[in-house]
């Protein structure tokens, strides 16, 4: 970590802290890997050796191409380079197969694609206004925001131990963000049509982009009350909008369209046949849900309220299991999660919709939506929660209330993805990481708002505190004790349980702030 | 005040890193029958379990002294006998009499790692957070950017963390440094007893024992022999007596088992140098093979002499003026010439010189800087041994950028910077052109980073020719010694020349 001295060009510091992050990478390559490391292995020797038309329909390995087009190209391209290394990962037979080339070259592949993330970053810290800034270089927003975004330790996490590719393209999410922020609309509507087609996860955002772009961007002007003048739409600008992604989307879907594949390929992106809850629980609201299920059975069960024959052997024993069934409460299903989403999503929309607040109206917007997704999204996975906690990041530095929302979000979140890394020799690298990023960013945030309110109140506090025992129990005292080999899940359903509640929270919180200030806004204008 | 939070955020820095590190491969991982020193560690653990304190150091049916006896210091014994105890806590087969030779597992290695990092942050990172806390005329930056420099420095990491050298270098460089702290800053008895720990911990902090000796002296002479230095000459005396009368306490119920115990520490037999050292001795053999040529007991002599002949001017100068600054670079300068001249060095023992150097980095960026990286790059051949590539480089870059980040390294190269100022101003009375000085270090040290750079890539890339296997090797040996040569006249300039300087300066003011 460089706090490099003041009075130097801007884009030195810059520099020095993207060094300084690759470098970390760099380091963190022996680490261990998740099985998605084979799975991207598997998608190399796919797309390498097997034409187009079957690239949806291979299912020698369990790990199946379940992304889209572009990101199967990607992996294409990716070959090309992966064959001068090590030959023999590019083998669809050749399952599990992890040679030291292999796990450099793919290291390398997430390290080096990282690039489009740090440009992102850079974009982004344009789009900050310097107008609190201090004469302390360590204390400009810009700073404090490149180490948030460059140094994100969930990032770190997740794309270099577990191993995935987030890195560019959250980039590419970003680059969109500080596009539509530099009033650079049609450029932020390719990128993230583009980014749609590597990663579908980026769904959860959509109706944030769909609806900006539709009121600010094709309505040219708004009465001064904020809501829309509908004779100043702009019929050009929804038509270039409309051609731009459709021509995205057929340059991703087309060849499958003409080879007649898309059921199949959809039928691979959107796999609902997997249960509610991710292997582990994602820290949202099914996972307060499930535990209220169980507690109310355990309660059912003491007090003889419930036949211990009918209740499901699976959800007695373990977290662990993919389907997951519900023992007094109503089971969930597919529809109810995307009902609850919906509802989740519209008033943030409405929002955006009736009183447009300029890009960080829109931000806060996304931050929503994804933050909603995550809320009630059905088979969540845990590392969704970057999608909120990246484009938060950039809010936070702007104001003293968004910085407490994102301190609680971030903290549980990356928390939450704790339990990813569950090897012993990971374990202090994860707390080092955990430590540095969550001290960094509550010290800075605390400077940064110095002159005003307290970042937390003493429940704030308290919560954020009690992550520590929490730490303690699970990774250090709980495996000492006799419940490990009869419950070794409590730790897991702990950890999401607590953080589930803290997530709440951040949502609620920045909730709460986005629609009072819609109706605040609307009243004064009255 | 607020802006000590950094200070955490570069103690998590450094603790990642070093964890990062020893993730990587170790010395003689999988590699019978002798394994490495690694397995030299786990040994001791095994030997001072299982055996009786009086057998330790001797020979027999169950401590064979030809497969890694233990030849450091009583600390070291006991440091290995409390680990042994926590080994027996977890799996006592890691540390089972005879049959746990070369016993290797991932918890082993995670459990021998850990004790690594745990000895470090009990004793060497706090003693480089409060040398930092405590460094004076300095900005707080420059003050945390110091700390982060030499937690970064990839050298100990590299040694400590990767390599996993046979006795915890953290150790004996963190009590070396709460010695410094101690005695610089007038607690002179807390800094004799933390050095003698020390000493006690590893013999080669003999390198470290004449500056602090003269450094006290000097104090008591400074003070008066007949008034107050008198006493503190008996307070430090008694200090020193009582620690290693503690340390070694066991080892003086019988005559023989203390004098084991030094021949033990000492093996004169091993030869005067062991594989490649950069040091002046295995450098001149590619001349001229000393080793074989002249008798044991000559080489010894010699070996001797030139240490002790190099070293002298700063000590004396050290104990007429005592003074921390001169302190600090006479630590640098006589560690550098054992390093350089004494008889059985290891290419590790540059650790004992780039502590020291680490410690004035603040005063002379570019040269402490530039010299740090030479020693990091005379271990080169071991690090590659220990496939230590990777993790190499990657440190390397990193404590450049760090060093670049926080001190004006490129920028300004005065003769003030280089502390040369008074040395050219005395040169300049004979010869009045002698102004190209910066410019010639400067340049210097480029092509030095040039050459180090290109024999890394010849090293790594190409195979050496068959009939000279260890050419590569002897080459970076040979450079390094080159370098290290220049650094002890640099070093040396500045002891001799500093007292000109503080009297210039007073007449400045």
């Amino acid at each position: 970590m460089a706090a490099p001295r003041a009075g130097t060009g801007c884009g030195h510091w810059f520099s020095i802290l993207a060094l300084g992050v690759t470098l970390l990478k760099c380091l963190l390559i022996p680490t261990y890997h998740s099985t998605d490391f084979e799975v991207h292995r598997n998608w190399l020797a796919i797309t390498h050796s097997l034409p187009i038309s079957q690239w949806y329909y291979e299912a020698t390995s369990e790990w199946t191409l379940d992304y889209p087009p572009f990101f199967a190209w990607f992996e294409y391209v990716l070959s090309h380079v992966a064959k001068y290394f090590d030959q023999e990962m590019l083998n669809i037979h050749n399952l599990n197969y992890c040679s030291s080339r292999t796990l450099l070259f793919q290291r390398f592949s997430v390290i080096v694609t990282d690039a489009l993330f740090v440009y992102a970053v850079h974009e982004c810290c344009k789009c900050i206004d310097g107008k609190k800034a201090s004469k302390e270089l360590t204390e400009k927003p810009k700073f404090i925001l490149s180490v948030l975004l460059l140094w994100n330790c969930g990032l770190l996490i997740v794309d270099h131990i577990h191993f995935q590719y987030n890195g560019f393209l959250f980039g590419l999410m970003l680059l969109s963000i500080a596009r539509l922020f530099q009033k650079r609309h049609m450029e932020g509507a390719v990128l993230f049509a583009i980014l749609l087609h590597f990663k579908h996860i980026y769904l959860y955002v959509a109706p944030a982009y769909g609806i900006y772009l539709l009121r600010s961007y094709c309505f040219t002007a708004s009465k001064p009350d904020g809501a829309v003048r509908w004779n100043s739409f702009s019929f050009i600008r929804l038509i270039s909008l409309a051609l731009i992604v459709f021509l995205v989307s057929a340059l991703s879907l087309g060849p499958f369209l003409v080879l007649n594949q898309l059921p199949q390929v959809f039928s691979r992106l959107f796999p609902f046949k997997r249960g509610l809850c991710h292997a582990y629980w994602a820290p949202n609201f099914w996972a307060l849900y499930n535990a209220l299920d169980k507690v109310l059975s355990v309660i059912g069960l003491e007090l003889k309220l419930l036949d211990p024959t009918e209740i499901p052997r699976a959800s007695m024993t373990s977290g662990l299991v993919q389907q997951f069934e519900h023992t007094v409460l109503p089971s969930v299903t597919p529809l109810t999660t995307l009902i609850c989403t919906m509802t989740a999503i519209l008033p943030s929309v409405f929002c955006l919709w009736f009183k447009p607040q300029g890009p960080r109206g829109f931000l806060r917007c996304l931050v929503l939506c994804a933050l909603s997704s995550f809320m009630f999204g059905w088979h969540v996975h845990e590392k969704a929660i970057l999608l909120a906690i990246l484009p938060m990041s950039i809010l936070s530095v702007d104001k003293a209330s968004d910085a407490s929302i994102f301190l609680v979000l971030t903290t549980t979140g990356h928390y939450s993805l704790f339990p990813l890394l569950f090897t012993a020799p990971e374990l202090p690298i994860k707390i080092f990481l955990m430590l540095l990023f969550t001290i960094y960013s509550i010290s800075s945030l605390k400077t940064l708002f110095r002159k005003e309110k307290p970042l937390f109140n003493w429940m704030e506090t308290f919560y954020l505190l009690g992550l520590v025992p929490m730490e303690v129990c699970c990774e250090f005292v709980f495996p000492f004790t006799s419940w490990k080999l009869t419950y070794p899940f409590i730790p897991l359903l702990l950890t999401s349980v607590y953080c589930a509640v803290g997530i709440t929270y951040a949502w609620f919180r920045l909730y709460v702030s986005v629609l009072t200030g819609c109706l605040v806004g609307k009243t004064k204008k009255q | 005040m607020e802006k000590w939070y950094w200070m955490t955020i570069v103690v998590l820095v450094g603790l990642t890193v070093r964890w990062t590190v020893s993730l990587n491969s170790y010395s003689g991982a999988g590699k019978p029958p002798m394994f490495g020193d690694y397995e030299a560690q786990r040994h001791w653990q095994e030997i001072t379990f299982n055996l009786p304190i009086k057998q330790w150091y001797f020979n027999s049916s169950d401590n064979n002294l030809q497969y890694w006896g233990l030849d450091y210091p009583p600390l070291t014994a006991y440091h290995s006998l409390l680990c042994a105890y926590v080994a027996k806590f977890i799996n006592p087969d890691w540390i089972a009499l005879h049959t746990s030779r070369g016993y290797e597992s991932r918890e082993h290695k995670l459990f021998m790692r850990t004790t690594v990092l745990i000895a470090d942050l009990l004793i060497y990172i706090p003693a480089v957070v409060l040398y930092c806390y405590c460094l004076k005329e300095t900005s707080t930056k420059k003050k945390i950017g110091s700390a982060l420099c030499i937690l970064l420095y990839p050298g100990l990491i590299l040694i400590d963390y990767g390599h996993f050298q046979n006795i915890y270098n953290s150790v004996s460089l963190g009590f070396a440094l709460w010695g410094v702290l101690g005695v610089s800053c007038d607690w002179d008895l807390l800094g004799s007893l933390a050095f003698c720990l020390a000493l006690n911990y590893k013999q080669m902090e003999l390198y470290h024992s004449l500056p602090f000796f003269c450094f006290l002296l000097g104090k008591c002479f400074k003070k008066g022999l007949k008034g107050k230095g008198f006493g503190l000459l008996i307070k430090a005396a008694c200090t020193v007596v009582a620690s290693f009368l503690l340390c070694w306490l066991p080892f003086f119920t019988e005559r023989e088992q203390a004098l084991q115990v030094l021949r033990r520490l000492f093996p004169v037999d091993r030869g005067l140098f062991e594989d490649k050292v950069a040091n002046i001795w295995c450098s001149f053999s590619v001349f001229l093979k000393i080793k074989d040529i002249l008798p044991r007991h000559i080489q010894l002599a010699i070996s001797f002499c030139f240490t002790f002949l190099s070293l002298l001017p700063a000590c004396i100068k050290l104990t007429l003026q005592p003074s921390s600054k001169v302190f600090r670079f006479t630590l640098a300068s006589c560690a550098l010439s054992f390093f350089l001249f004494s008889f059985q060095v290891h290419e590790k023992s540059i650790l004992l010189v780039s502590l020291p150097v680490c410690l004035v980095l603040n005063e002379i960026p570019l040269m402490s800087t530039w010299f740090l990286l030479v020693s990091t790059f005379s271990m080169l051949p071991l690090l590659l041994k220990d496939e230590l590539l990777m993790p190499s480089i990657v440190t390397v870059v990193a404590f450049c950028t760090a060093c670049t980040t926080f001190f004006p390294i490129f920028e300004k190269t005065s003769e003030e910077e280089l502390q040369l100022r008074p040395f050219a101003i005395s040169v300049r009375k004979c010869f009045p052109r002698f102004t190209f000085l910066p410019r010639i270090i400067h340049y210097l040290f480029f092509s030095s980073v040039i050459t180090m750079v290109l024999l890394t890539i010849l090293t790594v890339t190409l195979d050496p020719p068959e009939k000279l296997p260890d050419l590569f090797s002897v080459l970076v040996c040979f450079v390094s010694c080159m370098n290290f040569l220049f650094f002890l006249v640099y070093f040396n300039i500045i002891i001799m020349w500093e007292s000109k300087n503080g009297r210039n300066r007073k007449k400045i003011k």
